[in-house]
């Protein structure tokens, strides 16, 4: 273990851990449920295009749709059997509204697909580690789900010098990191020095909130004779797992604003992709399935699942012994930054880390007027105003909320959390960054509306342009060939003459 | 019958020339203001505003005849930065209840007669004749130029569908206005 100086970051809160309810549930499998919905956008850039149809015999692990572009990840299918649906399903996501999605029907027999070759990863360039993990659809599985190939390669762009690999899992209830970290810490390990391999760093930093003394201890076992790792303990403090207050927790520097970590030299990853990273590369197999927390007062048997991806979380909460009562809500991902589940046909996702039932109702509507405590000033660890921006949002001033940092507001809820007249700062911040995505989306659309417009009139004016030309070329032409026809035909004669 | 063609093209290119130097002579120096605005209008010339054109529009907005809200396809964002640009204030509750719309077409009673076609003023219809024509939702700007010319009625303008990638939190709720 670590003996490194900590730096203290600004705001955040202690909500009650709750971790207890799931965290001495050792990992489970869960059975295939009678039918997989793969959604084709599982993570942070463009969706992935399919590359099956409908009756397409599917192995596991095969590839089923291909990414699009440069932030992408293709998808792979979670098992081997018949896709039964190519179309839109509902997507795990507060609208409920539908996704592209392929719906496979488990054949049962789990066949794999030829996998690509193991590699030894020490031997080869790092270039290839990324590529591997790219080709596997790896993404971030804190919850961003940002593809990790991207992030693996940054050491072309950047000048880096620390992977931090991020186990603080500090919202309440999730213990799907800690079981990992406690189950499988050797493979962690060697997932990290092939991330740090791939980066080219040479110091490598496990952070583990305080909370997690034997997640700690098993780490800090299987890494004791890699001199490059430190284990590192850091307080439990929300939101001590956001990738940029860890970092200044870790390194004393603070990211630039908008800006990527590795600005500052740093690169994190999550205990989770880790561990897949090294599936990928050892193994050749891709990211298809992951551990989620069940958990909440109101799930019978709480604990934590290896669930292929595309289960419906209806399917994995039956397999925690259902529901216990009618919840007041249902999230997905933790109490403080998850998403309400509209729908519990909804699939599991690369990004899904904890499927919550919880008793109490959070405050949607605010109960009492601000009182201008400043608790939340206090609370917000991106140094932000949340009360005067609420009261700008209010006020439809989306221009003065951005100006108050709005768009650095990384939502992780520390001021709702505080507030004592319950006022859903949140909500009031989601609904303007989404408003102004929306506006701006209907300025380019404006501006490429423009540009179309602009140009069929020009093609118009072009066509008018070339029939005027060549009704005058005609009218020219038949003018002298009219009354002059035998001289032209002289003059085309004595052409072919001389020719 | 040929001397008749004749004249007639002549008189057609001389009336056409005619009516091209007369533009070129003639226009009036269109103030810096009003190219600035007609730059900022969507420019597909649909009529929704009631003027002829994005230029005339132009020309009513920069003089205070018409309300920097007049230009439906341009939505809020337009009509703050008109109001930006004009330097008055924007009232946009009129605006807000203004949804977006698209066209749709149905396919069963599309004849493919490529009229709509040939009248997109964003080139948001694709089709050729007698095939179903479809809708580039992301070219479209409602202007209906389509439903007019339609002689089946199959385009018809709908609100466009609210879609993962379109979706965002509500405002939440007001405190009633008591406290
Ligand atoms: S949600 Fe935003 S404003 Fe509120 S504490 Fe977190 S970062 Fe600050
Ligand atoms: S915590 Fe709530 S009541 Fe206190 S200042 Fe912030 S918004 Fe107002």
């Amino acid at each position: 273990m670590g003996m490194m100086k900590l730096f203290r970051i600004r705001g955040g809160v202690h909500p009650q851990g709750r971790k207890s309810l799931s965290a001495d549930q050792p990992i489970r499998d869960v059975p295939l449920p009678d039918l997989l919905h793969v959604p084709l956008q599982q993570h942070a850039g463009q969706p992935a295009e399919a590359v099956v149809k409908k009756g397409d015999l599917v192995l596991k692990g095969q590839v089923i749709a291909v990414g699009q572009g440069r932030i992408s990840a293709p998808v792979h299918a979670p098992t081997s059997g018949t896709v039964v649906g190519l179309g839109r399903y509902t997507a795990p996501h507060p609208s409920g509204l539908p996704g592209r999605t392929i719906t496979i029907r488990p054949d049962g027999k789990d066949a794999w697909a030829d996998l690509p070759s193991p590699m030894d990863p020490f031997e080869c360039e790092p270039g290839v580690i990324a590529k591997r993990v790219a080709e596997s659809g790896i993404v971030g599985m804190g919850g961003a789900a940002f593809p990790s190939a991207v992030k693996l390669d940054l050491g072309r762009r950047f000048d880096l010098h620390t992977l931090i690999i991020n186990g603080a899992e500090c919202e309440p209830y999730l213990t799907c990191d800690d079981r990992l970290m406690r189950e499988h810490p050797d493979e962690i390990v060697d997932g990290v020095r092939i991330m740090a391999h791939a980066l080219g760093v040479e110091r490598i930093v496990i952070a583990v909130e305080g909370n997690k003394p034997l997640a700690i201890r098993a780490l800090a076992h299987a890494s004791k004779d890699v001199s490059t790792i430190m284990i590192q303990e850091v307080p439990a403090r929300y939101p001590m797992g956001s990738e940029k207050h860890l970092t200044q927790t870790l390194i004393g520097k603070e990211t630039p604003a908008r800006g990527l970590t590795a600005e500052i030299g740093v690169v994190v990853h999550n205990v989770a992709t880790a561990m897949a990273v090294r599936d990928a590369v050892r193994f050749g197999r891709p990211l298809i399935s992951r551990v989620v927390t069940v958990s909440g007062e109101g799930i019978s048997n709480p604990g934590n699942f290896r669930t292929p991806i595309g289960t419906p979380v209806r399917h994995l909460i039956d397999h925690a012994g259902g529901l216990r009562g009618e919840p007041a809500r249902l999230l997905l991902g933790g109490p403080m930054m998850g998403q309400p589940l509209a729908d519990m046909k909804a699939p599991i996702v690369k990004g899904t880390n904890g499927i919550l039932a919880l008793a109490d109702l959070p405050p949607t509507v605010a109960q009492n007027p601000c009182i201008r405590c400043a608790s939340c000033v206090d609370a917000c660890p991106c140094g932000l105003v949340p009360l005067e921006m609420s009261a700008a949002i209010r006020k439809e001033d989306m221009a003065r909320a951005t100006h108050l940092g709005l768009m650095d507001c990384i939502g992780c809820g520390s001021c709702a959390y505080v507030c004592p007249s319950s006022i859903p700062l949140v909500q009031y911040f989601n609904y303007a960054k989404g408003k102004i995505t929306k506006q701006q989306r209907a300025e380019h659309k404006q501006m490429e509306t423009k540009r179309l417009a602009e140009a069929r009139t020009e093609r118009m004016e072009r066509v008018q342009r070339e029939k005027r030309e060549a009704m005058a070329q005609r009218k020219a032409a038949q003018t002298r060939t009219k009354p002059e026809r035998s001289e032209t035909q002289q003059d085309q004669d004595g052409e072919e003459v001389s020719a | 019958m040929i001397i008749a063609i004749l004249s007639l093209a002549v008189l057609g290119l001389g009336l056409g020339l005619m009516l091209g130097f007369a533009s070129k002579y003639l226009k009036v120096e269109a103030g810096a203001l009003v190219r600035e605005i007609s730059d900022m209008l969507p420019g597909s010339q649909c009529g929704q505003c009631g003027f002829p054109g994005c230029g005339p529009a132009a020309e009513a907005v920069a003089g205070g005849q018409a309300p920097v809200t007049l230009c439906p396809p341009g939505g809020p964002s337009l009509a703050l930065a008109l109001a930006n640009k004009l330097g008055v204030s924007a009232d946009l509750s009129g605006m807000e209840e203004h949804i977006p719309k698209v066209a749709f077409i149905n396919e069963r009673l599309c004849i493919g007669c490529t009229k709509c076609f040939k009248r997109c003023p964003t080139d948001a219809l694709v089709g050729a004749n007698r095939q179903i024509h479809v809708v580039i939702r992301d070219a479209c700007t409602g202007c209906g130029k389509c439903v007019e010319v339609c002689p089946t009625e199959s385009v018809q303008l709908r609100e466009e569908p609210e879609t993962l990638e379109s979706w965002h939190w509500p405002k939440p709720q007001e405190l009633p206005a008591a406290s």
